[in-house]
Protein backbone atom coordinates (compact mmCIF):
# COMPACT_ATOMS: atom_id res chain seq x y z
CA UNK A 1 0.00 0.00 0.00
CA UNK A 2 1.10 3.49 -0.83
CA UNK A 3 2.71 5.35 2.06
CA UNK A 4 0.59 8.38 1.42
CA UNK A 5 -2.75 6.63 1.34
CA UNK A 6 -4.76 7.17 4.49
CA UNK A 7 -7.99 5.45 3.56
CA UNK A 8 -8.39 2.63 1.07
CA UNK A 9 -11.86 1.58 0.07
CA UNK A 10 -12.05 -1.81 -1.62
CA UNK A 11 -15.10 -3.38 -3.28
CA UNK A 12 -17.51 -1.59 -1.01
CA UNK A 13 -21.14 -2.52 -1.60
CA UNK A 14 -24.09 -1.23 0.37
CA UNK A 15 -27.59 -2.60 0.05
CA UNK A 16 -30.77 -1.25 1.56
CA UNK A 17 -33.12 -4.17 1.18
CA UNK A 18 -32.95 -4.98 -2.52
CA UNK A 19 -31.75 -1.60 -3.70
CA UNK A 20 -28.04 -1.23 -4.08
CA UNK A 21 -26.93 2.16 -2.84
CA UNK A 22 -23.19 1.78 -3.43
CA UNK A 23 -21.78 -0.41 -6.18
CA UNK A 24 -18.25 -1.74 -6.04
CA UNK A 25 -16.60 1.36 -4.70
CA UNK A 26 -12.80 1.50 -4.90
CA UNK A 27 -11.21 4.72 -3.74
CA UNK A 28 -7.81 5.74 -2.41
CA UNK A 29 -7.84 8.75 -0.17
CA UNK A 30 -4.42 10.35 0.27
CA UNK A 31 -3.08 11.66 3.54
CA UNK A 32 -3.10 15.37 4.35
CA UNK A 33 -5.04 16.25 1.24
CA UNK A 34 -8.57 17.39 0.63
CA UNK A 35 -10.44 14.71 -1.27
CA UNK A 36 -13.75 15.89 -2.64
CA UNK A 37 -16.48 13.40 -3.39
CA UNK A 38 -18.54 15.05 -6.06
CA UNK A 39 -21.83 14.04 -7.57
CA UNK A 40 -25.50 14.85 -7.90
CA UNK A 41 -27.89 14.44 -4.97
CA UNK A 42 -28.87 10.88 -4.19
CA UNK A 43 -25.79 9.27 -5.69
CA UNK A 44 -24.69 7.70 -2.41
CA UNK A 45 -22.11 10.25 -1.28
CA UNK A 46 -23.54 10.59 2.19
CA UNK A 47 -23.88 6.83 2.62
CA UNK A 48 -20.24 6.45 1.64
CA UNK A 49 -19.25 8.98 4.28
CA UNK A 50 -21.35 7.21 6.90
CA UNK A 51 -19.61 3.94 6.09
CA UNK A 52 -16.30 5.57 6.93
CA UNK A 53 -17.15 6.11 10.57
CA UNK A 54 -19.57 3.24 10.92
CA UNK A 55 -22.64 5.42 11.41
CA UNK A 56 -24.20 2.87 9.10
CA UNK A 57 -24.48 0.73 12.23
CA UNK A 58 -27.41 2.95 13.19
CA UNK A 59 -29.43 1.70 10.26
CA UNK A 60 -29.96 -2.03 10.62
CA UNK A 61 -31.58 -2.17 7.17
CA UNK A 62 -28.23 -1.37 5.51
CA UNK A 63 -26.02 -4.28 4.49
CA UNK A 64 -22.41 -3.27 4.09
CA UNK A 65 -19.78 -5.50 2.49
CA UNK A 66 -16.23 -4.98 1.29
CA UNK A 67 -13.26 -3.37 2.98
CA UNK A 68 -12.43 0.06 4.27
CA UNK A 69 -8.80 0.19 5.32
CA UNK A 70 -7.63 3.05 7.48
CA UNK A 71 -3.86 2.86 7.94
CA UNK A 72 -4.23 -0.74 6.83
CA UNK A 73 -6.91 -1.78 9.34
CA UNK A 74 -10.25 -2.88 8.03
CA UNK A 75 -12.71 -0.84 10.04
CA UNK A 76 -15.74 -2.72 8.77
CA UNK A 77 -14.52 -5.78 10.63
CA UNK A 78 -13.56 -3.93 13.77
CA UNK A 79 -15.97 -5.20 16.34
CA UNK A 80 -14.13 -4.12 19.42
CA UNK A 81 -14.00 -0.39 19.76
CA UNK A 82 -16.21 1.53 17.39
CA UNK A 83 -16.08 4.47 19.80
CA UNK A 84 -12.30 4.80 19.53
CA UNK A 85 -12.62 4.38 15.82
CA UNK A 86 -15.16 7.17 15.50
CA UNK A 87 -12.86 9.42 17.48
CA UNK A 88 -10.31 9.10 14.71
CA UNK A 89 -12.70 11.12 12.59
CA UNK A 90 -14.36 14.45 13.10
CA UNK A 91 -17.75 14.73 11.44
CA UNK A 92 -19.33 17.84 10.01
CA UNK A 93 -22.86 17.36 8.74
CA UNK A 94 -25.02 19.25 6.27
CA UNK A 95 -26.67 21.35 8.89
CA UNK A 96 -25.11 22.15 12.23
CA UNK A 97 -26.42 20.09 15.12
CA UNK A 98 -24.99 21.58 18.27
CA UNK A 99 -25.51 19.44 21.34
CA UNK A 100 -28.20 20.76 23.70
CA UNK A 101 -25.65 22.36 26.03
CA UNK A 102 -23.71 25.58 26.39
CA UNK A 103 -21.16 26.58 23.76
CA UNK A 104 -18.36 25.71 26.15
CA UNK A 105 -19.78 22.30 27.01
CA UNK A 106 -20.23 21.37 23.36
CA UNK A 107 -16.46 21.26 23.09
CA UNK A 108 -15.84 20.10 26.64
CA UNK A 109 -18.14 17.11 26.13
CA UNK A 110 -16.03 15.90 23.22
CA UNK A 111 -12.92 16.34 25.35
CA UNK A 112 -14.44 14.40 28.22
CA UNK A 113 -15.28 11.54 25.88
CA UNK A 114 -11.60 11.56 24.97
CA UNK A 115 -10.88 10.96 28.64
CA UNK A 116 -9.58 14.39 29.56
CA UNK A 117 -10.71 15.24 33.07
CA UNK A 118 -8.39 18.00 34.22
CA UNK A 119 -10.49 21.19 34.20
CA UNK A 120 -7.61 23.49 33.43
CA UNK A 121 -6.61 21.39 30.46
CA UNK A 122 -10.18 21.29 29.23
CA UNK A 123 -10.31 25.05 29.49
CA UNK A 124 -7.14 25.44 27.49
CA UNK A 125 -8.24 23.00 24.80
CA UNK A 126 -11.72 24.51 24.41
CA UNK A 127 -10.02 27.79 23.62
CA UNK A 128 -7.56 26.09 21.30
CA UNK A 129 -10.18 24.34 19.20
CA UNK A 130 -12.44 27.37 19.02
CA UNK A 131 -9.47 29.31 17.70
CA UNK A 132 -8.72 26.58 15.20
CA UNK A 133 -12.26 26.88 13.86
CA UNK A 134 -11.82 30.68 13.84
CA UNK A 135 -14.71 31.19 16.20
CA UNK A 136 -12.96 32.21 19.42
CA UNK A 137 -12.84 35.97 18.87
CA UNK A 138 -16.55 36.20 18.13
CA UNK A 139 -17.83 34.23 21.08
CA UNK A 140 -15.22 34.47 23.81
CA UNK A 141 -17.65 36.35 26.05
CA UNK A 142 -20.60 34.07 25.31
CA UNK A 143 -19.17 30.68 26.28
CA UNK A 144 -21.90 29.98 28.85
CA UNK A 145 -24.77 30.65 26.49
CA UNK A 146 -26.74 27.81 24.91
CA UNK A 147 -25.13 26.82 21.63
CA UNK A 148 -28.46 27.15 19.85
CA UNK A 149 -28.29 30.94 20.20
CA UNK A 150 -25.39 31.21 17.78
CA UNK A 151 -26.03 32.06 14.15
CA UNK A 152 -26.12 29.07 11.84
CA UNK A 153 -22.68 29.85 10.40
CA UNK A 154 -21.23 30.10 13.89
CA UNK A 155 -22.97 26.86 14.85
CA UNK A 156 -21.33 25.10 11.94
CA UNK A 157 -17.92 26.35 13.00
CA UNK A 158 -18.72 25.24 16.55
CA UNK A 159 -19.49 21.79 15.18
CA UNK A 160 -16.17 21.85 13.35
CA UNK A 161 -14.38 22.77 16.57
CA UNK A 162 -16.25 19.98 18.33
CA UNK A 163 -15.21 17.54 15.63
CA UNK A 164 -11.59 18.61 16.00
CA UNK A 165 -11.80 18.26 19.77
CA UNK A 166 -11.87 14.47 19.58
CA UNK A 167 -8.36 14.79 18.17
CA UNK A 168 -9.08 13.02 14.90
CA UNK A 169 -6.77 12.24 12.01
CA UNK A 170 -9.52 12.50 9.46
CA UNK A 171 -12.25 15.08 8.95
CA UNK A 172 -15.44 13.93 7.26
CA UNK A 173 -17.59 16.75 5.94
CA UNK A 174 -20.99 16.18 4.37
CA UNK A 175 -21.90 19.24 2.29
CA UNK A 176 -20.90 21.37 5.27
CA UNK A 177 -21.69 24.67 3.62
CA UNK A 178 -25.01 23.86 2.00
CA UNK A 179 -27.01 25.59 4.72
CA UNK A 180 -24.67 28.54 5.13
CA UNK A 181 -24.42 32.03 3.70
CA UNK A 182 -21.49 32.78 1.35
CA UNK A 183 -19.35 34.43 4.01
CA UNK A 184 -19.72 31.58 6.49
CA UNK A 185 -19.05 29.13 3.67
CA UNK A 186 -15.87 30.95 2.82
CA UNK A 187 -14.85 30.82 6.47
CA UNK A 188 -15.29 27.05 6.51
CA UNK A 189 -13.45 26.56 3.24
CA UNK A 190 -10.53 28.67 4.40
CA UNK A 191 -10.38 26.76 7.66
CA UNK A 192 -10.25 23.50 5.71
CA UNK A 193 -7.39 24.86 3.65
CA UNK A 194 -5.36 25.51 6.77
CA UNK A 195 -6.34 22.24 8.42
CA UNK A 196 -5.16 19.93 5.70
CA UNK A 197 -1.58 20.06 6.91
CA UNK A 198 -2.60 18.15 9.99
CA UNK A 199 -5.65 16.23 8.84
CA UNK A 200 -6.89 14.12 5.99
CA UNK A 201 -10.08 15.71 4.80
CA UNK A 202 -12.93 14.01 2.96
CA UNK A 203 -15.52 16.46 1.75
CA UNK A 204 -18.78 15.59 0.09
CA UNK A 205 -20.37 18.21 -2.12
CA UNK A 206 -22.48 18.69 -5.19
CA UNK A 207 -21.17 22.20 -5.77
CA UNK A 208 -18.71 22.19 -8.65
CA UNK A 209 -17.11 25.50 -7.85
CA UNK A 210 -16.47 24.50 -4.27
CA UNK A 211 -14.76 21.34 -5.44
CA UNK A 212 -12.65 23.34 -7.85
CA UNK A 213 -11.70 25.85 -5.16
CA UNK A 214 -10.49 23.52 -2.44
CA UNK A 215 -9.99 20.01 -3.77
CA UNK A 216 -6.68 18.25 -4.21
CA UNK A 217 -8.30 15.05 -5.33
CA UNK A 218 -11.73 14.52 -6.84
CA UNK A 219 -13.92 11.43 -6.87
CA UNK A 220 -16.90 11.75 -9.17
CA UNK A 221 -19.84 9.53 -8.28
CA UNK A 222 -23.07 8.87 -10.08
CA UNK A 223 -25.92 6.56 -9.06
CA UNK A 224 -23.86 4.68 -6.52
CA UNK A 225 -20.84 4.17 -8.72
CA UNK A 226 -17.47 5.84 -8.90
CA UNK A 227 -17.24 7.18 -12.43
CA UNK A 228 -13.87 8.82 -12.26
CA UNK A 229 -11.23 9.73 -9.73
CA UNK A 230 -7.93 11.55 -9.76
CA UNK A 231 -6.27 14.85 -9.01
CA UNK A 232 -8.33 17.97 -9.47
CA UNK A 233 -6.35 18.91 -12.58
CA UNK A 234 -7.02 15.55 -14.21
CA UNK A 235 -10.72 15.33 -13.45
CA UNK A 236 -11.60 18.94 -14.12
CA UNK A 237 -9.02 19.64 -16.80
CA UNK A 238 -9.23 16.47 -18.80
CA UNK A 239 -12.17 14.26 -17.86
CA UNK A 240 -12.05 10.87 -19.50
CA UNK A 241 -15.58 9.67 -18.98
CA UNK A 242 -18.61 10.96 -20.84
CA UNK A 243 -20.72 11.37 -17.68
CA UNK A 244 -18.04 13.41 -15.96
CA UNK A 245 -17.85 15.72 -18.95
CA UNK A 246 -21.61 16.17 -18.92
CA UNK A 247 -21.72 16.89 -15.19
CA UNK A 248 -18.85 19.33 -15.34
CA UNK A 249 -20.48 21.02 -18.30
CA UNK A 250 -23.63 21.44 -16.24
CA UNK A 251 -25.82 19.52 -18.69
CA UNK A 252 -27.19 17.28 -16.00
CA UNK A 253 -27.14 17.34 -12.27
CA UNK B 1 -63.78 33.10 14.60
CA UNK B 2 -62.70 35.81 16.99
CA UNK B 3 -65.75 35.16 19.12
CA UNK B 4 -65.01 31.45 19.39
CA UNK B 5 -61.38 32.26 20.13
CA UNK B 6 -62.40 34.61 22.92
CA UNK B 7 -64.82 32.03 24.22
CA UNK B 8 -62.08 29.39 24.44
CA UNK B 9 -59.64 31.85 25.96
CA UNK B 10 -62.03 33.03 28.64
CA UNK B 11 -63.79 29.79 29.40
CA UNK B 12 -61.45 28.88 32.26
CA UNK B 13 -61.98 32.30 33.79
CA UNK B 14 -65.73 32.06 33.41
CA UNK B 15 -65.67 28.63 35.05
CA UNK B 16 -63.54 29.97 37.82
CA UNK B 17 -65.81 32.93 38.46
CA UNK B 18 -68.92 30.75 38.28
CA UNK B 19 -67.58 28.25 40.78
CA UNK B 20 -66.40 31.03 43.02
CA UNK B 21 -69.80 32.68 43.08
CA UNK B 22 -71.42 29.35 43.88
CA UNK B 23 -69.05 28.60 46.73
CA UNK B 24 -68.96 32.10 48.14
CA UNK B 25 -71.64 31.13 50.63
CA UNK B 26 -69.23 28.68 52.23
CA UNK B 27 -66.28 31.02 52.01
CA UNK B 28 -68.33 33.65 53.75
CA UNK B 29 -68.69 31.57 56.92
CA UNK B 30 -65.37 29.77 57.04
CA UNK B 31 -61.85 30.92 56.44
CA UNK B 32 -59.99 29.42 53.51
CA UNK B 33 -57.34 28.00 55.81
CA UNK B 34 -59.95 26.22 57.92
CA UNK B 35 -61.57 24.67 54.90
CA UNK B 36 -58.34 23.39 53.44
CA UNK B 37 -56.59 22.22 56.59
CA UNK B 38 -59.41 20.96 58.75
CA UNK B 39 -59.76 17.17 58.90
CA UNK B 40 -63.34 16.92 60.06
CA UNK B 41 -65.95 16.34 57.38
CA UNK B 42 -69.41 16.31 58.95
CA UNK B 43 -71.72 18.33 56.72
CA UNK B 44 -74.81 17.64 58.84
CA UNK B 45 -73.23 19.45 61.77
CA UNK B 46 -71.75 22.11 59.55
CA UNK B 47 -68.17 20.90 59.56
CA UNK B 48 -66.48 21.10 56.19
CA UNK B 49 -62.85 20.03 56.33
CA UNK B 50 -61.39 19.29 52.94
CA UNK B 51 -58.02 18.01 54.10
CA UNK B 52 -58.88 14.27 53.72
CA UNK B 53 -59.93 14.80 50.12
CA UNK B 54 -57.01 17.01 49.23
CA UNK B 55 -54.50 14.67 50.86
CA UNK B 56 -56.25 11.66 49.29
CA UNK B 57 -56.04 13.24 45.85
CA UNK B 58 -52.38 14.08 46.32
CA UNK B 59 -51.56 10.55 47.49
CA UNK B 60 -53.28 8.93 44.55
CA UNK B 61 -51.74 11.33 42.05
CA UNK B 62 -48.21 11.12 43.40
CA UNK B 63 -48.17 7.33 43.76
CA UNK B 64 -49.60 6.81 40.29
CA UNK B 65 -47.02 9.18 38.81
CA UNK B 66 -44.26 7.31 40.65
CA UNK B 67 -45.43 4.18 38.86
CA UNK B 68 -46.09 5.86 35.52
CA UNK B 69 -43.07 8.09 35.06
CA UNK B 70 -40.25 5.52 35.09
CA UNK B 71 -42.22 2.94 33.12
CA UNK B 72 -43.11 5.44 30.40
CA UNK B 73 -39.67 6.99 30.15
CA UNK B 74 -37.83 3.69 29.97
CA UNK B 75 -40.33 2.18 27.54
CA UNK B 76 -40.17 5.22 25.27
CA UNK B 77 -36.38 5.14 25.23
CA UNK B 78 -36.31 1.41 24.60
CA UNK B 79 -38.90 1.46 21.85
CA UNK B 80 -37.43 4.42 19.99
CA UNK B 81 -33.71 3.73 20.45
CA UNK B 82 -33.20 0.00 20.81
CA UNK B 83 -35.88 -1.93 18.99
CA UNK B 84 -36.45 -2.41 15.29
CA UNK B 85 -39.02 -0.23 13.61
CA UNK B 86 -41.67 -2.91 13.20
CA UNK B 87 -41.85 -3.24 16.98
CA UNK B 88 -43.23 0.26 17.23
CA UNK B 89 -45.71 -0.51 14.46
CA UNK B 90 -47.05 -3.38 16.57
CA UNK B 91 -47.04 -1.41 19.77
CA UNK B 92 -48.79 1.70 18.54
CA UNK B 93 -52.22 0.10 17.99
CA UNK B 94 -51.94 -1.63 21.37
CA UNK B 95 -51.23 1.67 23.09
CA UNK B 96 -54.07 3.37 21.22
CA UNK B 97 -56.52 0.67 22.26
CA UNK B 98 -55.48 1.05 25.89
CA UNK B 99 -55.97 4.79 25.61
CA UNK B 100 -59.44 4.40 24.19
CA UNK B 101 -60.96 2.16 26.88
CA UNK B 102 -63.61 4.00 28.97
CA UNK B 103 -62.50 4.69 32.52
CA UNK B 104 -65.42 2.79 34.02
CA UNK B 105 -64.05 -0.38 32.44
CA UNK B 106 -60.72 0.26 34.07
CA UNK B 107 -62.55 0.76 37.36
CA UNK B 108 -64.34 -2.54 36.97
CA UNK B 109 -61.08 -4.26 36.13
CA UNK B 110 -59.62 -2.67 39.26
CA UNK B 111 -62.41 -4.09 41.42
CA UNK B 112 -62.16 -7.55 39.89
CA UNK B 113 -58.37 -7.87 39.67
CA UNK B 114 -56.36 -5.24 41.52
CA UNK B 115 -58.42 -5.00 44.70
CA UNK B 116 -58.46 -8.78 45.38
CA UNK B 117 -54.78 -8.95 44.41
CA UNK B 118 -53.90 -6.36 47.04
CA UNK B 119 -56.13 -7.76 49.79
CA UNK B 120 -55.27 -11.42 49.24
CA UNK B 121 -51.67 -11.43 48.05
CA UNK B 122 -49.76 -8.17 48.25
CA UNK B 123 -51.09 -7.10 51.67
CA UNK B 124 -50.58 -10.44 53.47
CA UNK B 125 -47.23 -10.89 51.78
CA UNK B 126 -46.07 -7.59 53.25
CA UNK B 127 -47.82 -8.37 56.55
CA UNK B 128 -50.34 -5.58 56.18
CA UNK B 129 -54.05 -5.84 56.85
CA UNK B 130 -55.93 -4.23 54.01
CA UNK B 131 -59.30 -4.64 52.41
CA UNK B 132 -57.88 -3.93 49.01
CA UNK B 133 -59.86 -0.78 48.33
CA UNK B 134 -57.00 1.62 48.84
CA UNK B 135 -54.81 4.43 47.59
CA UNK B 136 -52.55 1.81 46.04
CA UNK B 137 -55.39 0.16 44.10
CA UNK B 138 -56.48 3.54 42.76
CA UNK B 139 -52.90 4.40 41.84
CA UNK B 140 -52.44 1.12 39.98
CA UNK B 141 -55.62 1.59 38.00
CA UNK B 142 -54.77 5.21 37.30
CA UNK B 143 -51.29 4.32 36.12
CA UNK B 144 -52.63 1.78 33.66
CA UNK B 145 -55.00 4.46 32.42
CA UNK B 146 -52.52 7.27 31.95
CA UNK B 147 -49.53 5.22 30.78
CA UNK B 148 -50.83 5.01 27.19
CA UNK B 149 -51.29 8.77 26.99
CA UNK B 150 -47.95 9.70 28.50
CA UNK B 151 -46.16 6.97 26.57
CA UNK B 152 -47.61 8.12 23.25
CA UNK B 153 -46.43 11.68 23.84
CA UNK B 154 -42.98 10.53 24.94
CA UNK B 155 -42.54 8.28 21.91
CA UNK B 156 -43.44 11.17 19.62
CA UNK B 157 -41.00 13.42 21.44
CA UNK B 158 -38.12 10.98 21.09
CA UNK B 159 -38.95 10.34 17.47
CA UNK B 160 -38.95 14.05 16.73
CA UNK B 161 -35.29 14.37 17.73
CA UNK B 162 -33.30 14.48 14.49
CA UNK B 163 -31.13 11.44 13.79
CA UNK B 164 -28.32 13.82 12.91
CA UNK B 165 -28.09 14.97 16.52
CA UNK B 166 -27.65 11.37 17.54
CA UNK B 167 -25.05 10.89 14.83
CA UNK B 168 -23.23 14.00 16.01
CA UNK B 169 -22.92 12.62 19.53
CA UNK B 170 -21.94 9.16 18.30
CA UNK B 171 -19.31 10.62 15.94
CA UNK B 172 -17.61 12.13 18.98
CA UNK B 173 -17.14 8.62 20.30
CA UNK B 174 -20.08 8.54 22.71
CA UNK B 175 -21.66 5.17 23.36
CA UNK B 176 -25.34 4.75 22.65
CA UNK B 177 -26.20 5.03 26.33
CA UNK B 178 -24.05 8.15 26.74
CA UNK B 179 -25.80 9.65 23.75
CA UNK B 180 -29.19 8.94 25.28
CA UNK B 181 -28.23 10.15 28.73
CA UNK B 182 -26.34 13.32 27.87
CA UNK B 183 -27.85 14.43 24.60
CA UNK B 184 -31.24 12.94 23.81
CA UNK B 185 -32.69 13.21 27.32
CA UNK B 186 -31.55 16.79 27.62
CA UNK B 187 -32.96 17.64 24.23
CA UNK B 188 -36.25 16.01 25.16
CA UNK B 189 -36.48 17.46 28.66
CA UNK B 190 -39.12 20.15 28.01
CA UNK B 191 -41.26 17.59 26.24
CA UNK B 192 -40.79 15.03 29.01
CA UNK B 193 -41.88 17.56 31.60
CA UNK B 194 -44.91 18.48 29.53
CA UNK B 195 -45.85 14.81 29.10
CA UNK B 196 -45.56 14.13 32.83
CA UNK B 197 -47.50 17.29 33.63
CA UNK B 198 -50.23 16.14 31.30
CA UNK B 199 -50.31 12.76 33.02
CA UNK B 200 -50.36 14.44 36.41
CA UNK B 201 -53.33 16.61 35.49
CA UNK B 202 -55.22 13.61 34.17
CA UNK B 203 -54.46 11.57 37.27
CA UNK B 204 -55.57 14.37 39.54
CA UNK B 205 -58.85 14.88 37.74
CA UNK B 206 -59.75 11.27 36.99
CA UNK B 207 -63.04 10.46 38.68
CA UNK B 208 -64.76 7.22 37.80
CA UNK B 209 -62.02 4.62 37.96
CA UNK B 210 -60.59 6.07 41.16
CA UNK B 211 -63.98 6.34 42.84
CA UNK B 212 -64.62 2.66 42.19
CA UNK B 213 -61.48 1.35 43.89
CA UNK B 214 -60.21 3.98 46.31
CA UNK B 215 -62.59 3.01 49.11
CA UNK B 216 -64.28 6.39 49.62
CA UNK B 217 -63.54 6.63 53.34
CA UNK B 218 -63.20 10.11 54.73
CA UNK B 219 -60.04 10.06 56.76
CA UNK B 220 -56.40 10.89 56.33
CA UNK B 221 -54.69 7.86 54.79
CA UNK B 222 -51.57 6.82 56.67
CA UNK B 223 -50.17 4.45 54.07
CA UNK B 224 -50.91 3.47 50.50
CA UNK B 225 -52.82 0.46 51.81
CA UNK B 226 -55.38 2.68 53.54
CA UNK B 227 -58.57 3.63 51.78
CA UNK B 228 -59.05 7.27 50.91
CA UNK B 229 -61.28 9.72 49.14
CA UNK B 230 -60.47 12.13 46.35
CA UNK B 231 -61.89 15.51 45.39
CA UNK B 232 -63.45 14.39 42.08
CA UNK B 233 -64.97 11.36 43.79
CA UNK B 234 -66.44 13.60 46.47
CA UNK B 235 -68.26 15.66 43.87
CA UNK B 236 -69.37 12.72 41.76
CA UNK B 237 -70.63 10.69 44.70
CA UNK B 238 -72.56 13.42 46.43
CA UNK B 239 -73.78 16.00 44.01
CA UNK B 240 -77.53 15.84 43.67
CA UNK B 241 -77.99 14.10 47.00
CA UNK B 242 -78.44 15.50 50.47
CA UNK B 243 -78.62 18.98 49.06
CA UNK B 244 -81.05 19.82 51.81
CA UNK B 245 -78.11 20.12 54.17
CA UNK B 246 -77.24 23.79 54.42
CA UNK B 247 -74.21 24.90 52.42
CA UNK B 248 -73.64 21.37 51.16
CA UNK B 249 -73.87 22.22 47.47
CA UNK B 250 -71.72 25.23 48.14
CA UNK B 251 -69.09 22.92 49.66
CA UNK B 252 -69.13 20.69 46.58
CA UNK B 253 -68.68 23.77 44.41
CA UNK B 254 -65.71 24.68 46.55
CA UNK B 255 -64.28 21.21 45.90
CA UNK B 256 -64.63 21.85 42.19
CA UNK B 257 -62.97 25.22 42.62
CA UNK B 258 -60.06 23.54 44.39
CA UNK B 259 -59.72 21.06 41.56
CA UNK B 260 -59.65 23.81 39.01
CA UNK B 261 -57.16 25.82 41.03
CA UNK B 262 -54.82 22.86 41.39
CA UNK B 263 -55.00 22.05 37.65
CA UNK B 264 -54.21 25.67 36.88
CA UNK B 265 -51.30 25.51 39.28
CA UNK B 266 -49.96 22.36 37.59
CA UNK B 267 -50.23 24.09 34.25
CA UNK B 268 -48.33 27.13 35.41
CA UNK B 269 -45.54 25.10 37.01
CA UNK B 270 -45.25 22.98 33.88
CA UNK B 271 -45.12 26.05 31.70
CA UNK B 272 -42.38 27.49 33.85
CA UNK B 273 -40.24 24.39 33.51
CA UNK B 274 -40.81 24.09 29.79
CA UNK B 275 -39.72 27.67 29.21
CA UNK B 276 -36.81 27.18 31.57
CA UNK B 277 -35.42 24.12 29.76
CA UNK B 278 -36.39 25.00 26.24
CA UNK B 279 -33.46 27.29 25.63
CA UNK B 280 -31.16 24.63 24.26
Amino acid sequence: MDQNTKIEIRDLNVFAGKTQILKNINIDIPKNKITVILGPSGCGKTTLLKCLNRLTDLYPELKVSGQILIDGNNILEAKEDIYKLRQQMGLLSQRPYPLPMTIYNNIAYALKLRGIKNRREIHKLVMHYLQQASLWEEIRTRLREPASRLSIGQQQRLCLARGLAVNPEIILADEPTSALDPISSQFIEETFGSLKNDYTIVLVTHVLRQAKRIADNVVFMYLGEVIEQGSVEEVFGNPKMEKTKLYLGGTFN
Amino acid sequence: MIISLLLVAFLPFLLFIGLYLKSVLLLHDYSLGDLIFSKVWRPSSGKFGFAPFIIGSIWVTVVSMLITAPICLLTAIYVTQYTKKYFLRIMHPAIDILAGIPSVVYGLWGILVIVPFISRYLGPWLGIQTMGYSILAASFVLSIMIIPFVLNILIEIFRAIPTELKEAALSLGATQWQTIKHVLLRKALPGIIAAFGFGLARAFGETMAVLMVVGNVVRLPKSVFDPGYTLPALIANNYGEMLSIPKYDSALMFAALLLLAVSLFFNLVMHFFIVRYNKY
